[in-house]
């Protein structure tokens, strides 16, 4: 008796080890090759401005961002140049790699939320909200190191969860207009909806300019507008769930290359 | 933020007596009045009422932008660049906030015949 149990915890173990290293590969919807940036889906006006390196409005926040690098803040009054010394050659390439977890917590971070933990932790300083003129500058100066580099998921095989998450929440029909972001951005993109044409939804340009904001605005603030465009709610700022999609999403477009300060209509 | 931003542009060499383009973008909210923010609340109208740009000491643009002008407003304008000068860019807004940007404009002598 005892050994068919035995035989029987093996067998179950054995099963939920395969389980486990068989855990199935999200779809990623898109092949390598037909991977586009939102530019591809803009109008010439709009990629017209995102390509004036003058009148680009982008170029502000990131004039700012430079600023706020080399200004010492805290008690200490460090500034990022002070740890991380030169921006082109310290952060070039993180832009892309985020979301990822965050060493000392082990929590899904995204890039604002590790420069608000840098500036509260490290330098002492007084905290950026989301979506303050000062975080969306130095997020858009940190990501200008990596323009032009592929979006590339970090190989952390702890992400498995969180992009499993992600990539249900990316399916998962919601809001009173009971639609996935699948729907739109996998199966029908470049067809128009009203006045705009579907994007793929890919996350190369954040934080991006957008028109309709008259200012920059972050990936969470833009999927939020997506959360509302199908009339669900959105879940809390900062949310665990924001993160997931996007670490879905930089999954999703991995190859594609970091394109900053974007425009977008 | 109150700190002011702004970016000015002109051709990269400028000869004594050339008519030059002048591109400006300044960094405004332009609020209109009806905007929302994060939390739904409506913003106060706050736009640019006036804005001048002068070089060397001499006016050679101004405007009094209104609701209608979109965030970051982008102007150009022409100017004869007589000798090297700074042009000063100078505003104010709805709040009573001031703001300022200069940068030197450098000019050379005549080298090829005068336009």
């Amino acid at each position: 008796m005892s050994l068919v149990w035995h035989w029987f915890a093996i067998v179950f173990a054995l099963g939920t080890g395969a389980l486990a290293l068989a855990q199935p590969q999200p779809s990623r919807g898109l092949a390598p090759d037909q991977l586009r940036s939102g530019l591809a889906f803009a109008g010439p006006d709009v990629q017209r401005l995102q390509a004036d390196a003058f009148a680009n409005p982008g170029l502000l926040w990131l004039t700012r961002g430079k600023a706020l690098w080399a200004q010492g803040a805290g008690p200490l009054k460090q500034s990022c140049q002070d740890c991380h010394g030169r921006q082109a050659e310290s952060m070039r390439g993180l832009a892309a790699r985020y979301p990822r977890l965050a060493p000392n917590t082990g929590q899904l971070v995204n890039l604002e939320d590790q420069i608000r933990a840098c500036r509260t932790q490290r330098q002492q300083a007084t905290d950026w909200a989301f979506e303050s003129e000062e975080l969306l500058a130095m997020t858009l100066y940190v990501t200008d190191a990596s323009t032009g580099l592929p979006l590339h998921m970090s190989p952390d095989p702890a992400l498995a969860t969180h992009l499993q998450a992600g990539a249900a929440l990316y399916q998962r029909r919601q809001g009173q207009l009971n639609l996935s972001c699948a729907q739109c951005h996998d199966q029908q993109q470049g067809r128009r909806l009203y006045s705009d044409r579907l994007s793929q939804g890919q996350p190369n340009g954040y934080p991006v300019y957008r028109l309709e904001w008259q200012t920059l605005g972050s990936l969470e603030r833009r999927l939020r507008s997506c959360y509302v465009g199908i009339r669900a709610e959105p879940p809390p700022w900062g949310d665990l769930r924001m993160r997931q999609l996007a670490l879905y999403l930089t999954w999703r477009g991995e190859g594609l290359p970091i394109e900053v300060p974007a425009v977008r209509k | 933020m109150s700190q002011s931003l702004a970016r000015l542009q002109w051709p990269f060499v400028i000869q004594a007596g050339d008519v030059v383009k002048v591109r400006l973008l300044v960094q405004h909210p332009m609020h209109t009045g009806y905007q929302q923010d994060m939390e739904g609340r409506l913003i106060a109208r706050n736009v640019l009422v006036w804005l001048t740009c002068t070089l060397d000491g001499q006016q050679v643009f101004r405007v009094e932008p209104s609701s209608g002008i979109a965030a970051n407003p982008y102007f150009e304008f022409f100017v004869r660049a007589r000798a090297s000068a700074d042009m000063v860019v100078q505003w104010q807004d709805d709040l009573g906030v001031m703001g300022e940007w200069r940068q030197r404009m450098d000019v050379a002598e005549r080298k090829t015949p005068g336009p």
